[in-house]
């Protein structure tokens, strides 16, 4: 069972910080294309922490969820996105609900917690799942905190997907995860991906209000 | 005899299918089969009982897996059988002519037989989730029998309530079992029967089931939903609901009260009895407000669960105190009534239908003289309003008189709260069942005597002798139960005794006399009282021709009080209610009377109005809608948010839930 201070904890423990880093700064972003450039280096350590688990767990199976990670995510959705931005004339600037500062304490707080959560709750179980899991935790609250924090629909759809990057890291951390559920995770993020873009073309930058009124006056109730 | 229920409830569920697919040119088929499913359940349950058989269980494969359906017949459900197949069976022929009446028969010929298999699966269930699948088919099914008028907005409001309120009943039951279950996972009666709640537990579940089954039952202050709902179905489903699932309801307090919930502390009987108190007195006096005639009915039914409930409360007391022979009285005062009750409220009910038929009026205030083109009816419904006044020689009477048999012996409870109560609810009772016959007076004399107040009275035809001959059955019963009770406490004795352990159960061997307590104690005997009745009727008859003077005299008639021949001045009901809303109807319903009085010179005619508020619905039920209306109102505000405060919600739920997972660990 590999425990503190050898070569298969340090590594998954330095990809894992490295991908809740990459995480915190999505947070402080504020343009739209460095938001793009950080979650395909998310998606990329991703890749790269998956690998690692691969050989770490002598798990082969890995390696394909390192490869989807690799050409999905690192490579097809964030250069979609990114013709999606030019081809839309979407803002580039991002604004906010909460302030920057603000979000990142918030964001300090969820860590805690999550740490706080994970620690306790899996003693039992090999300090290499421990750190996996709480980094993953933070990653996906970090993800969802994203998608409130910001009014722009490119960067909630980055949020959604950040957290599932999370996803995908607890599972790959877990020894034994079926590939079935990496496939399954991958796929249903294609379909967002998509749904979310058909979502762009309809409602553009008005995302953040998704006019009830309109509806209403359309269909002709008075409130 | 579990085995003998198998054909019956195929026969409803062919009656309920033909139903379904032929429509109304079903119509004997489904009430033939279901009259005869229903005789086949009570010959089978009579005989079940006579014989003294032991009980039998079966355990089907149906249902959950693993767990499977167990049902289960004893004395308790056999003799709940028995009534409810009775009922059901003269019911059932009635319908056959009724039917044809009725204009949205395609609404209720299926679901009438699926109403009856409820019935009759909910006394042989023995497994929560079994008992709580019939019950709810039981009550789905009577709930689409309500909507079968659903074109009067009045139905559409009732049906609501009702449905309100079953859930209600029904969240409850479901605690209560889980409570009964403790957490083992075993849901069968058997292994409830013998699981030890601590106080606390054992009182919650008590509360809860006293709410379950007393909201489908009727008890005040959970019986607003009853009166709107059962006057509002067909008359034959009307009796069904009213004079047999009441019943069912009562059987599920029995049965989880009495049997499942171990032994009861004696306050359980004390809340029992004084609800009974409350609901007897509080059902008749909203009956004697009422000119509706199946709506009166209806709350003539909370008051018959109100005395049954008192019954039930006064065993529970004497069981807690060890005191078998007198729990046995009260437990059989009570089962005795719930038979009498579904009999002559059934009855009734066939006969508020039979008028309906006649006349298409529900409001007394329009009929009037119907005794002349409708003597048969007139005459059976006679007898059962003498019989629901608990007036001699008929069953009310005897059940009555019993439960007044374990009033008067209350003294003998240790407890001082008992010692005192128990004569504040017999004085309840009695109220109750003068009032009971003031409210029939009323309702006679305006439906029957006098003289038609609308056309439509005035043309009305005597029913079919099919709808005549199942009502002329019903009022048999309650005269023979009345003048022979023993032949019904006979199959109640089993049931009382094996439900208060430890007693010898009444005393019935004193015939003709019916001395439950033993021979030194009070005695009745409906025999001796027909006989001495008809020998002094006789004698008076005698006396008044072979002695009364025969010299001839000649004077103007009697005007019987109205010279004025318009029927418009007869004395009407609300008439005839007014001085007791003058006694009790100030204090129980805020009833205040605002007479207007037309100024000197003007032509306009002075009118009476009368404006009464329903303490309960006031109290309870206006405020509560208020509330949820109130809260459902803020929480609209959650349906026309943007997706990003949707996400917020979530997530601060999400933290939520994590911190707390966090902190308790």
């Amino acid at each position: 069972m590999p425990g503190f201070a050898t070569l298969p904890y340090d590594v998954a423990h330095v990809l894992d910080t490295l991908v809740l880093v990459l995480s915190f700064a999505l947070l402080y972003q504020r343009r739209l294309f460095g938001v793009l450039t950080i979650y395909a280096w998310q998606a990329l350590l991703l890749a790269a922490a998956a690998a690692w688990q691969a050989y770490a767990q002598d798990a082969p199976h890995l390696y394909i969820t390192a490869g989807i990670a690799l050409v999905f995510k690192a490579i097809i959705i964030p250069i979609a996105l990114h013709r999606i931005i030019v081809y839309l004339d979407i803002h580039r600037t991002i604004e906010t609900a909460l302030g920057v500062g603000a979000t990142l304490t918030v964001g300090v707080a969820l860590v805690a917690l999550s740490i706080l959560l994970v620690l306790p709750v899996t003693t039992a179980s090999g300090a290499l799942t421990r750190e996996s899991l709480a980094a993953a935790l933070s990653v996906v609250l970090l993800g969802l905190l994203m998608m409130i924090t910001r009014r722009n629909a490119v960067s909630q759809v980055v949020g959604f997907m950040s957290l599932e990057n999370g996803l995908i890291l607890a599972a790959v951390g877990v020894k034994g995860m079926p590939l079935v559920v990496e496939l399954s995770i991958a796929f249903s993020v294609m379909v967002a991906f998509i749904i979310f873009g058909v979502f762009f073309f309809h409602i553009r930058e008005r995302f953040d209000t998704l006019d009830i009124h309109d509806m209403e006056r359309f269909r002709g109730e008075r409130r | 005899m579990l085995t003998a229920l198998l054909p019956v409830l195929l026969a409803y569920g062919a009656a309920s299918l033909s139903g379904i697919i032929f429509g109304r040119r079903a119509q004997v088929v489904v009430y033939g089969l279901s009259a005869l499913a229903a005789a086949a359940t009570a010959l089978a349950a009579a005989r079940f009982l006579a014989a003294g058989a032991a009980p039998e269980s079966a355990l089907l494969p149906l249902g959950l897996p693993w767990i499977g359906a167990h049902f289960r017949i004893d004395s308790l459900s056999a003799f709940f059988l028995f009534v409810i197949g009775l009922a059901a069976t003269l019911i059932s022929v009635y319908a056959l002519d009724y039917g044809k009446h009725d204009a949205e028969a395609g609404r209720v010929l299926p679901f009438y037989p699926a109403f009856l298999a409820g019935m009759t699966l909910v006394p042989i269930a023995a497994d929560a989730f079994s008992f709580l699948v019939c019950w709810e088919g039981m009550s789905v099914a009577s709930w689409l029998l309500v909507l079968a008028t659903h074109r009067q907005a009045e139905t559409r409001n009732a049906a609501f309530l009702y449905l309100v309120m079953a859930s209600l009943g029904v969240g409850a039951l479901l605690l209560a079992f889980g409570l009964l279950a403790g957490g083992q996972g075993d849901y069968s009666f058997a292994a409830m029967h013998g699981a030890a709640l601590d106080r606390w537990r054992s009182g919650l579940c008590f509360v809860l089931i006293l709410i379950g089954t007393g909201s489908k039952a009727g008890m005040v202050p959970l019986h607003v939903w009853l009166p709107p709902a059962h006057a509002s179905a067909p008359s034959h489903v009307s009796a069904l609901m009213s004079g047999v699932m009441t019943k069912v309801a009562l059987y599920g307090f029995i049965r989880l009260a009495f049997d499942l919930a171990g032994p009861a502390p004696w306050w359980w009987g004390a809340v029992v009895l004084l609800l009974g108190g409350v609901t007897a007195l509080l059902g008749v006096l909203y009956a004697v407000m009422q000119h509706d005639l199946k709506r009166l009915l209806a709350y003539h039914t909370v008051e018959n669960i109100g005395i049954v409930v008192i019954g039930l409360g006064l065993a529970l007391a004497f069981r807690a105190d060890g005191l078998a022979l007198l729990g046995a009285l009260a437990l059989a005062a009570a089962l005795l009534h719930v038979f009498n009750h579904a009999m002559f409220k059934s009855l009734l009910f066939l006969g508020s239908g039979a008028v309906l038929v006649a006349t298409h009026e529900r409001d007394m205030e329009h009929l009037g003289g119907l005794i002349h083109p409708m003597p048969v009816t007139a005459f059976v419904f006679l007898i059962g309003a003498v019989a629901i006044s608990a007036l001699l020689p008929f069953n009310g009477f005897v059940s009555e008189w019993l439960t007044f048999q374990a009033i008067i012996n209350g003294a003998l409870l240790p407890q001082w709260l008992l010692k005192f109560a128990v004569p504040v609810v017999g004085a309840m009772l009695a109220l109750a069942a003068a009032l009971a016959a003031v409210c029939f007076v009323k309702v006679f004399g305006t439906v029957f005597l006098g003289r038609a107040r609308r056309p439509a009275a005035a043309e009305a035809k005597e029913v079919s002798a099919l709808m005549l001959a199942p009502m002329a059955g019903f009022a048999a019963i309650c005269t023979l139960v009345g003048v022979v009770p023993q032949s019904i406490l006979g199959l109640v004795r089993p049931v009382a005794a094996s439900l208060i352990p430890g007693g010898p159960g009444i005393e019935l061997s004193d015939w003709p006399w019916l001395a439950p307590l033993g021979p030194d104690h009070s005695s009745y005997s409906g025999i001796v009282i027909l006989l001495a009745v008809t020998f002094l009727t006789a004698l008076s008859v005698l006396v008044i021709h072979r002695f009364a003077s025969d010299r001839l005299r000649r004077s103007a008639p009697w005007d019987c009080g109205f010279p004025d021949p318009r029927p418009e001045t007869q004395y009407t009901a609300s008439s005839f209610a007014q001085p007791i809303r003058r006694i009790f109807g100030s204090i129980a319903f805020a009833a205040t009377e605002r007479i207007d009085m037309p100024g000197p010179g003007e032509t306009r005619p002075a009118a009476i109005e009368v404006s009464l508020s329903d303490p309960v619905w006031e109290g309870i039920y206006a405020p509560t809608a208020r509330l949820v209306g109130l809260l459902s109102e803020r929480l609209n505000l959650l349906q026309f948010q943007t997706i990003r405060r949707y996400l917020s919600l979530m997530f601060a739920a999400l933290v939520l839930l994590l911190l707390i997972v966090a902190v308790s660990q």
